[in-house]
């Protein structure tokens, strides 16, 4: 039976050694949906994308993907999830030593036994898709950040995934860039009837194209909701957020014992 | 803390890491023979490898081997004229070459220029994610990166060991024969009475092949070991050149053991 939510996230804790990065969080990512994750730097965001594709194990809790437990899943049934998934890295992780077509044609040569032909014609069509069909004898070093990330996307999409991962998408890049990733991802997972799952900081593009949002704040869910009601939150922590000001509930100062005192034993 | 607790718990940390390091980088070995099967499906992978590895290092080898067989030329030339026998100098030049010095130098060479360029390699692959998005394509690195590296480590050290004998043959001879003026037949048909091929130039073999494995499997763990950073990289690629140098000659001194006690 397919299940409506493709992904589940229950109960889950996470963390390295004695410090804890998540503590009993709770997401559901529907079918056809895109739905962003955000929160400041360093909130374990992409963690969470970590975990959903069974990189990492949780300390508690458990993660579904299509009604399988992640975690409990062997090495060949992980593998079996994540040909459902497609992920888009922070800089694109593309294969240094490979062209642009060659990366995109990677994992359709992995995994099916199409004729060189047919994967010709597949990753042109994929290349097209983010308008990078005439760069595709390029090599990867040779692409500006934008098209890297446009060429990543590609190869993401490669086998047609259920579910996409963005992880900062938007990182480091020019706002030409900027609005034709933003504008892809809308199109794609429409195009695609994928799942995405989106971690970001960029809260303008979050918002115009996010059907939900979860925001991650002291390893939990601080605030949920549609790009609509989180813009109207009255919510302190996404208050500061949203409108990016420098202190609030994330102060501006990291934890420090007194001003005073520091700079008087210093002396 | 004690001074003496704190210097003994220092050691202890030490003494630990190794241990764990030892054991991560044999799970690699392991995990690497498993996946064997995997890498060998894609074999023009390691063919690529032999090329960057191995034909890439020819340079190096070469001319270390003419020189170091010219040395040996003359010096085993002025030693043993001493004693009356320079005829001898083929045999010392090919015993030494064979038995030591081809596999022992070829290794130390390929550490440095083989096994640094892969540990870079892998790190950088590592802190650039390439590692992890390959992992989420449902596709292993150890299958796709470094089975491939790993056997082409392996065959190719044999082969550059062989022509780093032969070579070094030449340099010898080079020096001992048009310049010295020792006799051609006596060069050569010393080397050929005295050389045995079983004792000498399987065993140079057998020792060249555990050098590949460890130097190998040495800059490979170091790679994917290291943390993705610059200096987590420029580490790893000092420890590669290290570990693989002590480990080489340690082995040498193990595997020559066991050879002349059998």
């Amino acid at each position: 039976m397919t299940q409506k939510n493709i992904v589940e996230i229950k109960n889950l804790s996470f963390g390295y050694g004695n410090r804890m990065l998540h503590k009993d969080i709770n997401m559901v990512f529907p079918r056809g949906k895109v739905t962003a994750i955000m929160g400041g730097s360093g909130c374990g965001k992409t963690t969470i994308l970590r975990l959903i594709g069974g990189q990492i194990k949780p300390k508690a809790g458990q993660v579904t993907v299509d009604g399988k437990i992640v975690h409990k899943q062997d090495r060949q049934g992980i593998y079996e999830l994540r040909r459902k998934m497609g992920m888009l890295f922070q800089h694109g992780a593309l294969f240094t030593d490979l062209s642009v077509f060659d990366n995109v044609a990677f994992p359709m040569r992995e995994h099916t036994k199409l004729p060189e032909s047919m994967i010709r014609d597949l990753v042109l069509m994929k290349l097209n898709a983010v308008g990078l069909r005439g760069a595709h004898k390029l090599m990867s070093t040779e692409l500006s950040g934008g098209m890297a990330r446009r060429v990543a996307l590609a190869r993401a999409i490669a086998l047609d995934p259920d579910i996409i991962m963005y992880d900062e998408p938007f990182a480091g890049l020019d706002p030409i860039s900027m609005a034709v990733i933003c504008d892809l991802i809308r199109t794609l997972n429409d195009a695609l009837g994928a799942t995405s799952i989106i971690v970001t900081h960029d809260v303008e593009e979050a918002f115009s194209f996010a059907d939900y949002i979860y925001f991650v704040a002291d390893g939990t869910v601080a605030a949920e909701g549609t790009p609509k009601e989180l813009s109207k939150s009255k919510l302190p922590f996404v208050h500061q957020f949203v409108h990016g000001e420098k202190d609030g509930p994330v102060p501006f100062h990291y934890n420090a014992p007194s001003y005073k005192k520091d700079i008087y034993e210093s002396a | 803390m004690n001074p003496i607790f704190k210097i003994l718990s220092n050691l202890g940390n030490q003494v630990t890491s190794r241990i764990w390091r030892l054991g991560s980088a044999t799970r690699l070995f392991l995990l690497t023979l498993i996946y064997s099967g995997e890498s060998f499906k894609r074999i023009h992978l390691t063919i690529r490898e032999i090329y960057f590895t191995g034909v890439m290092s020819l340079i190096i080898i070469v001319v270390s081997a003419f020189f170091v067989g010219m040395v040996l030329g003359l010096q085993g030339y002025y030693t043993l004229q001493k004693y009356g026998s320079s005829e001898s100098i083929g045999v010392l030049v090919a015993l030494a070459l064979l038995r030591e010095l081809g596999p022992v130098v070829t290794a130390l060479l390929f550490a440095g220029r083989a096994g640094t360029a892969i540990t870079a390699e892998i790190g950088l692959m590592k802190a650039t994610e390439q590692l992890s998005a390959m992992e989420m394509m449902a596709v292993s690195p150890i299958a796709r990166i470094i089975g491939p590296r790993f056997w082409a480590g392996v065959i190719s050290m044999p082969i550059l060991a062989s022509i780093f004998s032969m070579v070094g043959v030449m340099g010898g001879y080079l020096v001992a024969v048009p310049i010295i003026g020792v006799d051609h037949g006596a060069f050569w048909s010393q080397m050929n009475v005295n050389v045995d091929f079983r004792f000498d130039v399987i065993n140079g073999l057998i020792k060249s092949f555990v050098f590949g494995v460890a130097c190998t499997i040495i800059a490979l763990y170091e790679g994917y070991d290291a943390p993705p950073t610059a200096e987590g990289v420029s580490r790893a690629t000092t420890r590669t050149v290290v570990t693989s140098s002590l480990t080489v000659l340690g082995l040498d001194f193990i595997l020559t053991s066991f050879m002349i006690a059998h």
